[in-house]
């Protein structure tokens, strides 16, 4: 058993003076510091809180928050609340999908991004809006979702947190970009 | 600035202290106000802060009449980030960092204004120097937000400087537990989080209730996509939250509380965490409360995302830590929440009333709204309309009011076609009952709720039935799975709505639909799966004739459904660029270069793609 793992949650349960009922709370802690549940962690909590593994993970799979892998490098929230929704939320869904080989909920095979599509995240002004790193974007098209993420992946986080709501404007004359595309990945 | 006194022994030391605070403040003071709030955070307003304070700084300390603070959610997102420039008021709007210089010289040294900043009406043109003169916010009477964006959320002294806490001193000193919740009764203040119910009967059971301890729980797990009145509020003015909560604590009895806020929300808990830290070390939380000899503390608990946990009894069995399970409510939660105790749950707008109402008065309170809806309604006005942000207005306001007077009307000249009120549980109102008044008890007739404030402005271009689908799809996620109609009975219509909005719908689809609607309103355990069928019900009954159109004729009216209508190119239009026959995924675009180019529909696969791309609209559905 890892000793590092270990004192994580040792700490953690003290934290919370090793109160069940702040079990939430605990896993959320395990989360933010180690960026997953490992599954060694979660049996060492679970004994040290007298909690059964079983409920420990029932909660761990209810929550939509909790991950039981590791996450990628990047977190994107995509938002998926209504207004995002009528404004192409869906679309930039797939699309992130296609290009990056995403699941919801999952990280891309080359550990990038962890993708998580979320209810809502309250910045509907500014929608369809997607969180990459705590950092918000708005007023995304799909072009300029697909493209913001080549940028992230590329290291530059500094892009710009789209200050205007780009699709606001009837699109003006676009230059044709030479940005390649249909090599990579296809459609299936 | 003055660093936080010592902790106030009793409510006259809070009074002495208010005043000092208030005296502390030079009229003259320039003060530059930036919103901090997520949408205007989203649009670079940290750094506009940033560049504010430096300029401040570099005056020197001779020239300290100059004050640069971060404050709340003003409400209109859309025009983020917001700058206010006192004396004067003036409000700017879409300020960005390379801004900061001139606003700094012109308007907060040299006392004049930036015009190009100011907002400028679309249709009039007319330019409006202070908020007021804003017509989205003319119609609006501000109660629970009269703070956002005037103070500085993460500071206890601005709070108190503007009647902070003065409920609370009133209340300790002065009225019995019986008298505040007589109080509460009489204004008529109902439940913002989406039942409507009494808050002062609430309250009345929770201190009648026996047990100990009694908890006092803020829900501030905003679940309702498209609605963000509660993060709003406890970003903004974190601490009218918390007074709120120990006035309920001391009304029922209670010594610990909770505030649940979603795990979305990261700047709310931030904020909040700090309220509470100020608050504790003021003594206005804690033992021995003002010197009252009453305590009550308050935790954080952030959710984990589950949309189910807004619904009480499965919010109460996440703060057990575990899965959140509604139960059924044979039992109230007053009577046997958290822990099996009686708890007092309210939702995080109804508290921030509190505190006003207990300093104005029910009557002030009751003076405001419908006969059976009183004071005002935070909504967050949102979708295909002009002016998106939040507003709050008087109870029965009509809804054209809101529309059109606050919202500006829908956005691009489009037609109006709905609006969705209530969230998932609430359902679609469509253009004939816009001069309806908006209370709790007209948007339950129309088939719809009031939910916590949501306000989604649809127009032509939505298609209602997969709108339907929409909120569907979002309930089968979230449902819980506890009880078979919920987790089996949206499944099977998320089913059929999928089936008809691929144009594979079959006569007698809009009847089954219905049916199962009534199956989960009658057996479901909990409100989500009893109000889960509200979106669909509520689409069939007021537009009837789009679900008829995809299912007879297999045609989608809006033109939203891939495969229920075609692409064509408008010759007109088209310059023959070819970007759309270079973008087709299908090879399915011909033309000769600058010649108007021609789909073939046989090899069109309705991607879209084409009516993406084109810069000169030419790409039509038909």
């Amino acid at each position: 058993m890892a000793d590092a793992g270990t004192s994580t949650v040792v700490s953690i349960v003290d934290r919370y003076g090793g109160d069940p009922g702040m079990l939430i709370p605990m896993m959320q802690d395990i989360q933010t510091e180690l960026g997953y549940l490992p599954r060694a962690e979660l049996a060492e909590l679970s004994g040290r809180l007298q909690v059964p593994l079983a409920r420990v993970y029932s909660v761990a799979t209810f929550y939509a928050s909790f991950r039981l892998v590791p996450k990628g490098e990047h977190t994107i929230q995509l938002c998926m609340g209504t207004v995002c929704f009528l404004k192409g939320a869906d679309q930039i869904s797939r699309a992130l999908q296609r290009e990056f080989e995403l699941v919801p909920g999952g990280t891309s095979p080359d550990g990038k991004f962890t993708f998580s599509p979320v209810n809502c995240v309250g910045a509907c002004a500014l929608a369809p809006v997607m969180v990459v790193d705590g950092q918000y974007y708005g007023g995304l098209v799909v072009d300029s979702a697909v493209e913001l993420l080549h940028k992230v992946a590329a290291g530059s986080p500094a892009a710009q947190p789209a200050a205007q709501p780009a699709a606001q404007a009837p699109k003006p004359k676009k230059a044709p970009k030479t940005k390649k595309k249909g090599g990579g990945s296809k459609p299936t | 600035m003055s660093t936080l006194a010592t902790r106030l022994q009793c409510a006259s030391d809070l009074e002495r202290y208010r005043s000092e605070l208030v005296a502390a403040r030079d009229p003259r003071a320039r003060r530059v106000r930036v919103c901090i709030g997520t949408g205007c955070t989203a649009k670079g307003s940290p750094k506009v802060l940033e560049s504010f304070r430096r300029a401040a700084q570099e005056l020197g300390q001779d020239v300290a009449v100059v004050e640069t603070k971060c404050t709340g959610c003003h409400g209109f997102c859309e025009r983020g980030p917001i700058v206010i420039v006192d004396p004067g008021d003036v409000f700017y709007q879409g300020v960005r960092e390379e801004d900061v210089p001139e606003v700094w010289r012109e308007s907060v040294l040299g006392g004049r204004v930036v015009e190009k900043l100011l907002y400028a009406d679309e249709a009039s043109g007319t330019v409006a120097r202070t908020h007021q003169e804003i017509p989205f916010y003319r119609a609006q009477q501000r109660v629970v937000l009269a703070l956002n964006g005037v103070i500085d959320p993460t500071n206890i002294e601005d709070y108190l400087a503007a009647g902070g806490y003065a409920a609370l001193a009133k209340v300790l000193t002065s009225m019995q537990p019986e008298e505040v919740i007589d109080q509460i009764t009489r204004s008529g203040l109902r439940g913002r989080g989406g039942g409507g119910f009494p808050t002062g009967r609430k309250w009345r059971s929770a201190r009648n209730a026996h047990g100990e301890p009694k908890y006092t729980i803020a829900n501030g797990d905003e679940g309702d996509p498209g609605a963000f009145m509660d993060r709003s509020i406890m970003e903004g003015a974190p601490h009218a939250v918390i007074e709120g909560m120990i006035i309920g604590a001391y009304a029922i009895g209670s010594c610990q509380g909770y505030i649940y806020v979603r795990n979305e929300y990261p700047l709310a808990v931030k904020h909040l965490s700090i309220a509470l830290g100020q608050a504790r070390q003021m003594g206005l939380l804690g033992e021995n409360v003002l010197g009252s000899g009453f305590s009550f503390d308050v935790g954080i608990n952030r959710g984990a995302g589950a949309f189910v946990c807004g619904e009480s009894t499965a919010l109460m069995a996440s703060l057990e830590g575990r899965v959140g399970e509604p139960r059924a409510k044979y039992i109230h939660t007053v009577e046997s929440g958290l822990h099996g105790k009686p708890s007092l749950l309210n939702n995080v707008e109804t508290w921030a009333n509190v505190p006003q109402i207990l300093l104005n008065g029910a009557e002030w309170f009751a003076s405001m709204g419908t006969a059976k809806s009183k004071g005002t309604k935070v909504f967050s006005l949102v979708g295909k309309v002009k002016n998106t942000g939040l507003v709050e207005v008087p109870m029965g306001m009509t809804l054209r009011q809101i529309i059109y007077d606050v919202g500006g009307g829908i956005r691009d000249d489009k037609a109006f076609k709905a609006v969705q009120t209530g969230g998932p549980s609430g359902g679609c109102i469509p253009g004939e009952f816009l001069d309806e008044p908006v209370d709790f008890d007209r948007l339950t007739d129309l088939g719809s709720m009031m939910g916590s404030g949501g306000m989604i402005v649809m127009d032509e271009d939505t298609c209602m039935v997969s709108v339907a689908r929409y909120f569907l799809q979002f309930l089968k996620e979230e449902s819980c799975g506890k009880c078979t109609p919920c987790r089996e009975g949206i499944a099977q219509m998320l089913e059929i709505l999928t089936r008809i909005t691929r144009g594979e719908g079959r006569p007698g689809d809009v009847e089954t639909l219905q049916s199962l609607s009534d199956l989960l309103e009658d057996t479901s355990l909990c409100a989500l799966g009893k109000t889960s069928a509200y979106p669909v019900l509520s689409t069939i009954r007021h537009f009837r004739g789009e679900y008829e159109a995809h299912v007879l004729e297999r045609r989608c009216p809006a033109k939203v459904c891939s495969g229920l209508f075609r692409y064509s190119i408008d010759r007109e239009s088209c310059t023959g660029c070819g970007l759309c026959s270079k973008k087709c995924p299908a090879e399915g675009i011909h033309g000769e270069k600058k010649q108007p180019h021609v789909i073939d529909q046989v090899k069109c696969i309705n991607c879209g793609s084409c009516f993406e791309i084109c810069p000169f609209s030419a790409v039509v559905k038909i």
